[in-house]
C-alpha cells in the first residue's frame, strides 16, 4: 500500500468520467436490453412468440428503431453480444441506430454464475478469462460500457461472508479490466427479492454488501468517477407479509447508499428485479422527491420494467410496431420524469404495467 | 453477514446524529485542546513557561475564558482528561464554562502509540481496556464526544497493509464502544506529514486508509451518521522540494474525500498537522470554495494551528490573559470563515480571487 503504480492516465480517467456523465445525464437512464438467448427465450415465451434469432433481432429492433427523441430519456443501452451484431432490416447496425441517436452502448461482459461449493446454494460470476481482449474487441465495435451482474440472496444463513467477499473481488477484477480498455464498467451487486425478510433486512445486507464492494474497488485501484452502479433497491422480500410504501422504499434505499457509496461515483442505475413498470417507476420518484441531499445521480437501468408493455403490444407480429413503440417511449419517459422526481401517477394504469414480472429465483 | 443484532436503537441514534450535526454546525469547527501533560511541555517550553498543572490550568482558563464571539464558530472542544475536572478562578468548572457558550463538551480517549512489532517503525494506539466504562463516566460528567488519534507515516515501505488494517480496526472498536455510550466518536487516522513524497502519494495513501478505515466502520456496525472524521490534509511532504497552491491541495483533499467517505458522515474535521496558523485557514477556505460537490461539513479540528498567537502572546504573563484570549477568538473567527469558504486572507490576496485558480478538468 505504500507506493501509487498509476493504473490510467488523466486521459484515460477524463474519457472514462465523460462517457459515465453522458450515460447519467439529467433525466437519462438506462434501457437494460441485454437479455440472454434463455432469457429472452422467458419473455417471447409470455407472449406465445418463438425464440428464434429472428424475432429476437425484430423486438430489439422495434426498440432501437424508436424516434431520436428517445434520447432525451434514454442514455445508454445495454446489449447481449448477439445483437451487437444485429442490423435492421434495411441492413444497418444496431450500433450505428442507437449512437446516431447520441445514445452510448454498454455490453454484457459477465458468463453467468458458477457455484460456490461449501455454502448453501450461493455464487459466484465468471467471465473474467480473455475479458481484456474481449473489451479491448467491443470497444473497437463501438461499445463504451460494460455491465457485470453478481447474484446474492437473503435467507437465515445467506448472504455468507464468503459470497459477500468473492462477488465483490470478481466485481472489482472485471471493474478494473474494462478500464483498461476505456470501457465504463457497470457494477451490479444484485441482492435478490425472493425471501419472505422485511425492509430492515433487506437495508442491513444491502449496507453490508455495498461497502465489501466499494473495498474491493479501492483494493483493486478502480477509478470510482469512471464508473457507474447498478444495485437493487431496498424492498422487503416477495413473501414479506409485512407492505411498504413507495416512501419506506424510497427512505431505506437512500440512506443505504448514503452510509455505502462515496461521492465520487456519478450514477446509480437501480436494477428494477421484478418490480412491475409502475412500481419501478413510483420507486424511483420517490427516491428523487426524498428532501436529501444526494451527491450522485439516480437512476434506472431498466429491462422488464421498460419492456413489457412494449412486448404485450407487439405480440410477435410487425403490424403492432408502432404500438409497442409507443409503450417504450411511454415508460422511458415516465422513468426520465422520475429521474426528477416529477412523475405524477395518473389514477389508471394499464394492467401490464402494473403485472408483477416477478420469477422466482430469477437468473439470466 | 446474515442478520441484523440492532447495535443502537433509534433514540440512541438520534442523540448521536444530533451531537454530531451540532459540533459541525455551519460555520463552526473543534478547538482541539486536549494536549497531554508531555505534549503540553513541549508547548510551554517553547514559551518559557514551567509546565505545572497551574500553569496548564491558566492557559486553558485563557481559551475558556473567550466571549460569546465563539459560539458562531466553535461548535466543540476536545479535552484531555486532567482538565475535565479543573476549574476556572472564580471555581466554575472548565466543563460547565463551554457547555454555558452551547459548546459540545469531548474528551481524548486514547492511551497513545504502542509499536508494531516486525514492521518498519509503525504503530497502533491503545486504550480499549475498561473503554466502555471510562465513556460512560464521562458522560456523566459532561462530555457528549471523544477523539482517538491512530498514526500512520510515509516511508519507502509504510504505511504497510497490517499498520492500515491494524489501526483501522482498533479505530472501529473504539468507535463502536463510544456509541454503546452515547458519546459520538471522532475518527482520526493521522497520516504524517513528515518526508518528501510528493502531493499525489498522500493522496494515494489516504484514499488506501480511509477505505480501510470505512470498510472497518461498517463490519463494526458504527453508525455513520453519529461519527465524526478528523483526517489530515492531502498535502506533500514536509520536505517535498515542490510546491503546491492551496487549491491543488484543496482538490487533491476534497477528491480523496469524495472517493472514500461515504456521504452519511456529518463532517469532516481536519486536523492542522503542523501547518501555521494562516496555512491551515488558507488551506480550509480553498477546500470550503473548491468546484467539487461535497456532501459533510468541511471544518476544523486544530490545536495549534488556533492557539499558536495565543500561547506566544501569554507566555505565562497574568498581565497578558485578555490579549492572549483575544488572540485566540480572532483565530477561531477566521477558521469559522474559512468553514463556510469566506475567508479572503491576512494578505493581500483576496479570497475571491481563489476560485479561478482551481485548473478546470484536473484529473486527481
Amino acid at each position: 500500500m505504500t507506493h501509487q503504480f498509476p493504473a490510467l492516465t488523466s486521459e484515460q480517467k477524463k474519457a472514462l468520467s465523460d462517457i459515465a456523465q453522458q450515460i447519467v445525464a439529467s433525466g437519462k437512464g438506462i434501457l437494460a436490453a441485454d437479455e440472454s438467448v434463455g432469457t429472452m427465450g422467458n419473455r417471447l415465451q409470455r407472449i406465445n412468440v418463438e425464440n428464434t434469432e429472428e424475432n429476437r433481432r425484430a423486438f430489439r429492433e422495434i426498440l432501437f428503431t424508436s424516434d431520436a427523441s428517445i434520447n432525451q430519456s434514454i442514455g445508454g443501452v445495454i446489449l447481449f453480444h448477439e445483437t451487437l451484431y444485429q442490423k435492421d432490416s434495411t441492413g444497418k447496425p444496431f450500433t450505428t441506430l442507437i449512437k446516431e441517436k447520441g445514445i452510448v452502448v454498454g455490453i454484457k461482459l459477465d458468463k453467468g454464475t458458477a457455484p460456490l461449493a461449501g455454502t448453501n446454494g450461493e455464487s459466484t460470476i465468471q467471465g473474467l478469462d480473455g475479458l481484456a481482449e474481449r473489451c479491448a474487441q467491443y470497444k473497437k465495435d463501438g461499445v463504451d460500457f460494460g455491465k457485470w451482474r453478481a447474484v446474492l440472496k437473503i435467507t437465515s444463513t445467506t448472504p455468507s461472508q464468503l459470497a459477500i467477499e468473492e462477488n465483490a473481488r470478481a466485481l472489482a477484477r472485471y471493474a478494473s479490466i474494462c478500464q483498461q480498455h476505456g470501457l465504463v464498467p457497470i457494477v451490479e451487486p444484485e441482492i435478490l427479492p425472493d425471501g419472505d425478510h422485511d425492509l430492515q433486512r433487506c437495508q442491513y445486507v444491502t449496507e453490508k454488501v455495498l461497502a465489501a464492494v466499494y473495498k474491493a474497488l479501492n483494493d483493486h485501484h478502480v477509478y470510482l468517477e469512471g464508473t457507474l452502479l447498478k444495485p437493487n433497491m431496498v424492498m422487503a422480500g416477495h413473501s414479506c407479509p409485512k407492505k411498504y410504501t413507495p416512501q419506506d422504499v424510497a427512505v431505506a434505499t437512500v440512506t443505504t447508499l448514503l452510509r455505502t457509496v462515496p461521492a465520487a461515483v456519478p450514477g446509480i442505475c437501480f436494477l428494477s428485479g421484478g418490480q412491475s413498470e409502475e412500481e419501478a417507476s413510483v420507486n424511483l420518484n420517490a427516491m428523487n422527491q426524498l428532501p436529501v441531499a444526494k451527491p450522485w445521480k439516480l437512476t434506472f437501468s431498466y429491462g422488464r420494467a421498460l419492456q413489457a408493455s412494449a412486448l404485450a403490444a407487439w405480440v410477435g407480429k410487425s403490424e403492432n410496431k408502432k404500438a409497442a413503440q409507443e409503450a417504450f417511449r411511454k415508460r422511458a419517459q415516465i422513468n426520465s420524469l422520475a429521474c426528477r422526481g416529477q412523475y405524477v401517477t395518473s389514477g389508471k394504469t394499464d394492467a401490464a404495467a402494473t403485472q408483477s414480472l416477478f420469477t422466482a429465483s430469477y437468473t439470466y | 453477514m446474515t442478520h441484523q443484532y440492532p447495535a443502537l436503537t433509534a433514540e440512541q441514534k438520534k442523540e448521536l446524529s444530533d451531537i454530531a450535526l451540532r459540533i459541525v454546525a455551519p460555520g463552526k469547527g473543534i478547538l482541539a485542546a486536549d494536549e497531554s501533560v508531555g505534549h503540553m511541555a513541549k508547548r510551554l517550553n517553547q514559551i518559557g513557561v514551567e509546565n505545572t498543572e497551574e500553569n496548564r490550568r491558566l492557559y486553558r482558563q485563557i481559551l475558556f475564558s473567550a466571549d460569546s464571539r465563539v459560539k458562531k464558530c466553535i461548535g466543540g472542544v476536545i479535552f484531555f482528561h486532567e482538565t475535565m475536572y479543573q476549574k476556572a478562578d472564580d471555581g466554575t468548572p472548565f466543563v460547565q464554562m463551554i457547555k454555558d457558550k452551547g459548546i459540545v463538551v469531548g474528551i481524548k480517549v486514547d492511551k497513545g502509540v504502542v509499536p508494531l512489532a516486525g514492521t518498519d517503525g509503525e504503530t497502533t494506539t491503545q486504550g480499549l481496556d475498561g473503554l466502555s466504562e471510562r465513556c460512560a463516566q464521562y458522560k456523566k460528567d459532561g462530555a457528549d464526544f471523544a477523539k482517538w488519534r491512530c498514526v500512520l507515516k510515509i516511508s519507502e515501505n509504510t504505511p504497510s497493509a497490517l499498520a492500515i488494517m491494524e489501526n483501522a480496526n482498533v479505530l472501529a472498536r473504539y468507535a463502536s464502544i463510544c456509541q454503546q455510550n452515547g458519546i459520538v466518536p471522532i475518527v482520526e487516522p493521522e497520516i504524517l506529514p513528515d518526508g518528501d513524497h510528493d502531493l499525489k502519494r498522500c493522496q494515494y495513501v489516504t484514499e488506501k486508509v480511509l477505505a480501510a478505515v470505512y470498510k472497518a466502520l461498517s463490519d463494526h456496525h458504527v453508525y455513520l451518521e453519529g461519527t465524526l472524521l478528523k483526517p489530515n490534509m492531502v498535502t506533500p511532504g514536509h520536505s517535498c522540494p515542490t510546491k503546491y497552491s492551496p487549491e491543488e491541495i484543496a482538490m487533491a483533499t476534497v477528491t480523496a474525500l469524495r472517493r472514500t467517505v461515504p456521504p452519511a458522515v456529518p463532517g469532516v474535521t481536519f486536523l492542522s498537522g503542523g501547518q501555521s496558523e494562516e496555512e491551515a485557514s488558507i488551506n480550509l477556505n480553498a477546500i470550503n470554495t473548491c468546484p467539487l460537490v461535497r456532501p459533510w461539513a468541511l471544518t476544523f479540528s486544530y490545536g495549534r494551528a488556533l492557539q499558536a498567537s495565543a500561547l506566544s502572546a501569554w507566555r505565562g504573563q497574568p498581565d497578558n490573559a485578555i490579549a492572549a484570549t483575544e488572540e485566540f477568538v480572532k483565530r477561531a473567527e477566521v477558521n469559522g470563515l474559512a468553514a463556510l469558504g469566506k475567508y479572503e486572507g491576512s494578505g493581500d490576496d483576496s479570497g475571491a480571487a481563489g476560485q479561478s485558480l482551481y485548473v478546470a478538468n484536473h484529473a486527481y
